[in-house]
């Protein structure tokens, strides 16, 4: 078997550069994405999420770094990677006339083997919609024609960009279940997102971007390091003021300023031990703009 | 990698066949959107009608109007048709979706162009049934140089339809831009009157622009009969516009909105 498929590795990115212009939106990113597992990339709006995954999908052109997606370069936009990649872009039309059935039919002949219409169409939940035009689909409806294009060609890695921006609670979480199912099926997933609660639900591993570099990579559960998953024990001293010490060992410190209080003869009020949940840990890493979104 | 590339290879359909596959959902697409089929196939038509009956019995006028209402189905069917679809597909970011499928882009492009092709042969066909029945013309007289003037006419005027989608900025812009070359061009080239009348400033610019040049090919093919070997600077002038329509079209071409 060729080289490509028996590696681990999905994709490889090192040191990667994206300027505009002036602006540097991708400012020296490094990660990697294993196969099979779904991988998000989380950050507010204009961390350099799109522009990231667009270089990724051949669509733009780095300013250095390298890249590398399925064993290839993406940026020559060979025809093997397009053949086994898959591409949910974050805006991007349908032809509006044409059913659902036709649309799939069309884009399955352009791979060499494709998956089954009538299983594409099960897959992403738009039966009884085969023979509706895309025009007549609601909003959830056609991104989920949009995510069935993306897999119709069969490919070993789909890339999402945003793909639950603007769905209601419930599209939500029927979109989670097919990139669940996606995923048993050991379609490799990569996922950008500025839901901090999808890329908890979906990822097996997250990197967390800011101005272009990740602040923060690992599971949900231990991301951000040890530092950052310290304890945090707190209470209000003597003089009314509140006090915080972070510790990776609470039991000890507990210990001490409970001892000296108890000497002193003190109550130690609002004492409390806290470790941050990964969404503190988020809003911590991308302060600047609580308001997006 | 070359073990992949062979073991997929025999699965792959070829160029021609995704061309193929690209020009038929185009046909498709083009007679499910009843307004875009009216403007390239009735209006000509309605025209060619409307100038014929005022004008019947007109000879010398209606032999004018013929091939002039014909090379303006040329016209519009691939200079027209191709600068505003491009635009659309552009902006609404089918041209992107489709870049990220293995359909090789000369393929997608070919399946586009043979799109206006055939309606610029639907029109031409249409104008010479009614020509032939409604106004008493004759067959024309060399259908070999109306085949060489037809294809060099599409080739020409879809290039420069191509490049053309690239000056303009959105899909909201894009009927005034189209227009805007479009109505002085069919004007000035005699669409609906005979040049040699024109006032000299006129006549020189028409002498420049291509549609004047298709127009007297195909009125050589249609009307007149006069040789294909007395047409050689008409021929000459659209290769020209041709070849720098081509040369814009591919080097300008973008995939994307913002010209990633
Ligand atoms: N084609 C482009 N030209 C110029 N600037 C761009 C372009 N695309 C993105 N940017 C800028 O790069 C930064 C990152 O954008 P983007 O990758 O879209 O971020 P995200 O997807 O995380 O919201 C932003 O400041 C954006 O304005
Ligand atoms: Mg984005």
């Amino acid at each position: 078997m060729p080289t490509v498929s028996s590696s681990d590795t999905a994709i490889e990115v090192i040191d990667l550069h994206k300027s505009y212009g002036e602006t540097e939106a991708v400012a020296g990113l490094s990660f990697e994405v294993r196969r099979g597992e779904v991988f998000g990339l989380l950050g507010p709006n204009g961390a350099g999420k799109t522009t990231t995954v667009e270089i990724l999908e051949g669509y733009r052109a780095r300013t250095s770094g390298r890249v590398t997606v399925l064993g290839l370069d993406p940026e020559g936009r060979p025809r093997d990677l397009r053949e086994r990649v898959g591409i949910v872009l974050q805006n991007s039309a349908l032809y509006a006339n044409l059913t659902v059935h036709e649309a799939l039919s069309h884009f399955a002949s352009l791979y060499p083997a494709p998956r089954n219409v009538d299983e594409t169409i099960a897959l992403v939940g738009l039966q009884g919609k085969e023979d509706g035009r895309s025009r007549t689909l609601s909003g959830g409806q056609r991104r989920r024609l949009d995510l069935a294009l993306a897999l119709i060609g069969d490919p070993d890695l789909v890339f999402l960009d945003e793909p639950t921006t603007g769905f209601d609670p419930q599209a939500r979480r029927a979109a989670w279940e097919t990139i669940r199912s996606l995923r048993s099926l050991g379609t490799t997933i990569v996922l950008t997102t500025h839901y901090l609660d999808e890329a908890q639900e979906l990822a097996d591993r997250v990197a967390i971007i800011k101005d272009g570099r990740v602040v923060a990579e690992g599971t949900p559960q231990d991301i951000g390091g040890a530092t950052a998953h310290q304890a945090r024990v707190s209470w209000t001293d003597e003089y009314g003021a509140k006090q915080e010490i972070e510790t990776d060992m609470p039991t000890k410190l507990l210990h001490e300023i409970t001892g000296t209080a108890l000497a002193a003869g003190r109550e130690l009020t609002g004492l409390k031990v806290s470790r941050p949940s990964l969404e503190d840990i988020y809003l911590d890493l991308t302060m600047e703009e609580p308001g997006d979104e | 990698m070359s073990n992949f590339a062979q073991q997929q290879a025999p699965h792959r359909r070829s160029a021609v066949t995704l061309a193929w596959r690209q020009y038929r959902l185009e046909r498709k697409l083009f007679w499910r959107n009843p307004s875009a089929a009216f403007f390239n196939l009735m209006l000509p038509l309605l025209l060619l009608l409307l100038f014929g009956a005022v004008f019947a019995g007109n000879k010398k006028y209606v032999d004018v109007i013929v091939p002039g209402i014909a090379g303006m189905g040329v016209m519009a069917s691939t200079f027209s048709a191709l600068a505003f679809n491009l635009t659309f597909l552009r902006e609404q970011g089918v041209l992107k979706r489709v870049r990220g499928t293995p359909m090789p882009p000369a393929s997608y492009l070919s399946g586009l162009l043979a799109n206006a092709v055939t309606n610029a042969v639907i029109q031409i066909t249409v104008v010479i049934l009614v020509a032939r029945f409604g106004f008493g013309v004759g067959w024309p007289k060399n259908w070999i140089e109306l085949g060489i003037f037809l294809a060099v006419g599409v080739a020409t005027f879809g290039a420069l339809g191509v490049a053309f989608s690239h000056a303009i900025p959105n899909f909201d812009a894009a009927p005034a831009y189209v227009n805007a070359i479009f109505l002085p061009v069919i004007f000035i080239s005699g669409v609906f009157y005979d040049t040699q009348t024109a006032p000299a400033f006129l006549k020189e610019i028409a002498q420049i622009l291509p549609l004047t040049h298709l127009i007297d090919g195909l009125s050589a093919a249609m009307v007149s009969g006069k040789a294909i070997s007395t047409q050689l600077g008409s021929l000459a002038v659209l290769l020209a516009w041709g070849a720098v329509g081509g040369v814009l079209a591919v080097r300008g071409f973008s995939w994307d909105e913002r010209g990633n």
